[in-house]
């Protein structure tokens, strides 16, 4: 029965792929705006209220908060893709912990990635590539997406949220790092002649409070441009 | 006794330190998700707290025997000697996150079964516990800082609880009450949230180089 049912579910997960083509291609309207979508008026950060807590420990320098967009989407990317592969064979009560597994196993790739090439970056992210496990973003894009739909969408539609995610946090991460000290990617930007005119760098940018108050006005620079986001009373 | 002193100052440090110093939503921002959505009442907030402080406290110390007795360098030697090279510490990951999977259903069922009110408010973010990142973040912390004993890691767990169940309910206040002012309409919800919120953590901070 389950190896049936199995058999069944990579059955009708192959053919769309295969027989999309002609009738619809892959970078189609309707698939690129599952990629452009979460990086403005889906975003899940500022709009799904997705993905805060990891966001914003890291993103004191632009060099971290890059390798971690990057995880969070090569890790939301493949683990909608695998869960959008095997959906139909998952029991519907155990599939939060289905899902744990399987976004943990892609974590522990990345994780062990990170270590082998980038060691100081996977240093200064500590406990946090670890916490990618528990980013809402992966559960939740699995749970709203990936659960019910094909495989090819679902690729992209991580693909998109971890862009949206990661478009955040490189913003966030370029104010902080630019007046926190006055660099970015490390490289002096504030030239020398400033400070020596009595300019200093803006300590508390650097405090992890200000990533908050940052996005908040992220948020409200967003909803007022965009007047369809505002909250009812 | 002074033995015993010693011990208990200890903890006592302990857990002052993680209540306040090293709070989880003011210090790293652990468990945010939820902190924002179910805030809007005292209530649920209160109800949520009290299901994170019992999560944490019952998973650290779990998590803390997981590593030192199964997945630590050499952590295996009780076993054998020969297992005294094994390390799985690779898979403290997935270890973890079953562990703290199966304790929040627990929570779940007994949540269901004695306060079927509460069940209703809490809704979908009682499961969501499980991907509270505040929890497993208690479990990595926890390894990190490499405990000394069973004890100092039950009273981090619980330390850390608290802090999160303060944390909520002060926020919950704060957004009941603000319901009434008048806010810029872009800004409205989640926009002055996450201001209140840095705000609370700017004054957390006066805690900060305090050393216990």
């Amino acid at each position: 029965m389950n190896y049936k049912s199995d058999v069944m579910s990579t059955g009708t997960v192959t053919t769309p792929v295969k027989t999309k083509a002609p009738g619809e291609g892959l970078f189609s309207a309707k698939n690129r705006k599952l990629i452009y979508d979460p990086l403005n008026d889906n975003n899940p950060i500022t709009v799904q209220v997705l993905g805060i807590c990891s966001a914003l420990a890291v993103t004191v320098k632009m060099k971290p908060s890059i390798v971690m967009a990057i995880s969070v989407v090569v890790v939301c990317a493949c683990s909608n893709l695998i869960i959008s592969m095997i959906r139909n064979s998952i029991p519907n009560r155990v599939r939060i912990i289905v899902q744990l597994t399987v976004v943990a196993g892609m974590v522990i790739i990345v994780d062990q990635f990170l270590k082998a090439f980038v060691f100081d970056v996977s240093k200064q992210l500590s406990v946090f590539v670890g916490l990618i496990i528990t980013n809402c973003i992966i559960m939740g894009r699995l749970e709203a997406y990936a659960m019910s739909n094909k495989p090819w969408p679902s690729f992209l539609d991580g693909i998109g949220n971890g862009l949206g995610y990661g478009l955040i946090l490189i913003i966030v991460s370029i104010v902080r790092e630019l007046f926190g000290s006055g660099e970015l990617m490390g490289t002096r930007i504030i030239p020398e002649s400033v400070y020596d005119m009595g300019y200093f760098n803006n300590s508390l940018v650097i405090m992890p409070p200000m990533a908050l108050i940052i996005v908040g006005v992220i948020i409200w620079i967003q909803r007022s441009r965009n007047r369809k986001l505002i909250e009812s009373k | 006794m002074s033995l015993n002193k010693l011990f208990f100052m200890d903890y006592v440090n302990t857990f002052i330190k993680s209540v306040f110093i090293e709070n989880m939503i003011f210090a790293y921002f652990l468990g945010m998700c939820s902190y924002l959505a179910i805030s809007k009442t005292v209530k649920s907030a209160v109800g949520l707290g009290v299901a994170v402080i019992f999560v944490l406290v019952v998973s650290v110390p779990v998590c803390y025997m997981l590593e030192n007795y199964v997945l630590k360098a050499g952590a295996l030697a009780w076993l054998s000697p020969d297992f005294a090279t094994v390390d799985l510490s690779f898979l403290s990951f997935i270890m973890y996150i079953a562990t703290i999977a199966t304790i929040t259903q627990l929570v779940e069922m007994v949540v269901e079964k004695y306060a079927p009110a509460l069940y209703q408010t809490l809704g979908i973010f009682l499961p969501l516990i499980a991907v509270n990142c505040s929890i497993l973040g208690g479990a990595l912390f926890m390894q990190e800082r490499e405990y000394a004993t069973l004890g100092e890691a039950t009273v981090f767990g619980f330390g850390s609880g608290v802090g999160w169940f303060l944390a909520i309910v002060a926020l919950s206040a704060i957004r009941e009450k603000i319901r009434y002012s008048n806010i810029p309409a872009p800004l409205r919800g989640l926009g002055i949230t996450f201001i209140i919120t840095g705000l609370m953590a700017i004054a957390f901070m006066s805690f900060m180089g305090i050393a216990i």
